[in-house]
């Protein structure tokens, strides 16, 4: 039980940013499936099993048009296709993870998969129920938030214009803690320049299948040009990292 | 609402199953190939890559070519590069850069 307390204690001030961008994020959330007629248990049983806010924000046009799953379920596939990339690089990570895997990776949003790949545990904090902690926080903050919203609807007084940006600020600062915290940019610097390649070519709605394709062949094709040719093995971060699991 | 409540319980279920596989996909896939030299390569650097996209993923919508040219974006995101250099605070840099962010669209760039 005291495990499970200190992971608890440990996980939470890890989640504040997103607790406060899931809380506002759900409720405009709410509020949206509100206005178009749909009623709390609704609400809630999607942010309950779906708990993605990008896919959910897309199903609205699903539920609100023609009634036709097929195409509900392949342009969700595509909306979420980014997860692919979460669990390659999680892989290691969850390997023992017992029983308490399969909700992890269920409850893998984007916010989740920054704070687990850029976050360990103080000292003494179970690493599995720390990054349990983190999910399950995670999700309830998007349930609360979103159910709020459906109540509450549009009565909403202040002006929350701009509050989103939390999420944008949060990628920011781990892509900044990343760059600190490593010599090698280069994944970095493929991560966000193909993206932004295929942005401008592809467009807002479509790039994100071609990001990936790019960054994914960018990566793989580093290790064959001459001057990276032990890149495969032993790249910076590698080393890096394996020396941080060292230290603790 | 257009759709019966069968109709909008078998979408939800749609979706939920659709985001559920493109979770566990990875997971199932690679369930035992850890000895793969490609697949431990990009598990090393793909949460870097991953989190690049990310930044780019949650600035898509900003429109560089008409009035306010992504200033309000460019300008918070600046400020948060900078304190997050200077003081290292992740809370501290989160929410002074969205409290500069919402100034700056709710009262000067409007």
């Amino acid at each position: 039980m005291k495990t499970k307390a200190d992971a608890l204690k440990a996980a939470f001030p890890h989640t504040i940013p997103v607790l406060t961008g899931f809380i506002f994020l759900g409720i405009a959330y709410g509020i949206t499936m509100c206005e178009k007629g749909f009623g709390v248990g609704w609400i809630f049983l999607m942010s309950l099993f779906v708990f993605a806010g990008s896919a959910q924000y897309v199903a609205i046009t699903f539920l609100t048009s023609a009634f036709n799953p097929v195409y509900a379920f392949l342009m969700t596939l595509m909306v979420n296709v980014r997860h692919l990339f979460y669990g390659i690089s999680l892989l290691e990570k969850f390997k023992d993870f017992g029983r308490l895997k399969p909700y992890l990776i269920f409850g893998l949003c984007d916010e989740t998969f920054s704070i687990v790949c850029s976050t360990n545990p103080p000292e003494g904090v179970d690493k599995k129920w720390f990054i349990f902690f983190i999910t399950l926080l995670d999700h309830c903050y998007w349930v609360t938030g979103s159910v709020i919203g459906g109540i509450i609807g549009s009565l909403i007084s202040f002006n929350t214009k701009g509050l989103d940006f939390v999420l944008t600020a949060l990628f920011v600062v781990i892509f900044v803690g990343q760059w600190k915290s490593n010599r090698d940019h280069k994944p970095a610097v493929i991560g966000v320049l193909g993206s932004l390649v295929c942005l401008i070519i592809f467009g807002q709605s479509h790039f994100i299948i071609p990001s990936m394709i790019v960054i994914l062949a960018a990566l793989m094709l580093l290790p064959s040009l001459p001057k990276y040719r032990d890149y495969l093995n032993n790249s910076e971060i590698n080393k890096m990292q394996t020396d941080k699991e060292e230290l603790r | 609402m257009t759709l019966t409540a069968v109709q909008t319980l078998v979408i939800v279920c749609v979706v939920a199953l659709a985001t559920i596989i493109t979770r566990f996909l990875p997971f199932v896939i690679f369930k035992d190939s850890k000895t793969n030299k490609y697949i431990n390569y990009l598990r090393r650097v793909l949460p870097y890559s991953a989190i690049g996209l990310l930044v780019v993923y949650c600035l898509k919508g900003v429109n560089l070519s008409a009035p306010v040219y992504g200033l309000p974006e460019l300008i918070s995101i600046v400020c948060i590069v900078f304190l997050h250099y200077w003081k290292e605070n992740t809370l501290l840099s989160i929410g002074a850069g969205t409290a500069v962010y919402m100034l700056l669209v709710q009262y000067v760039f409007k």
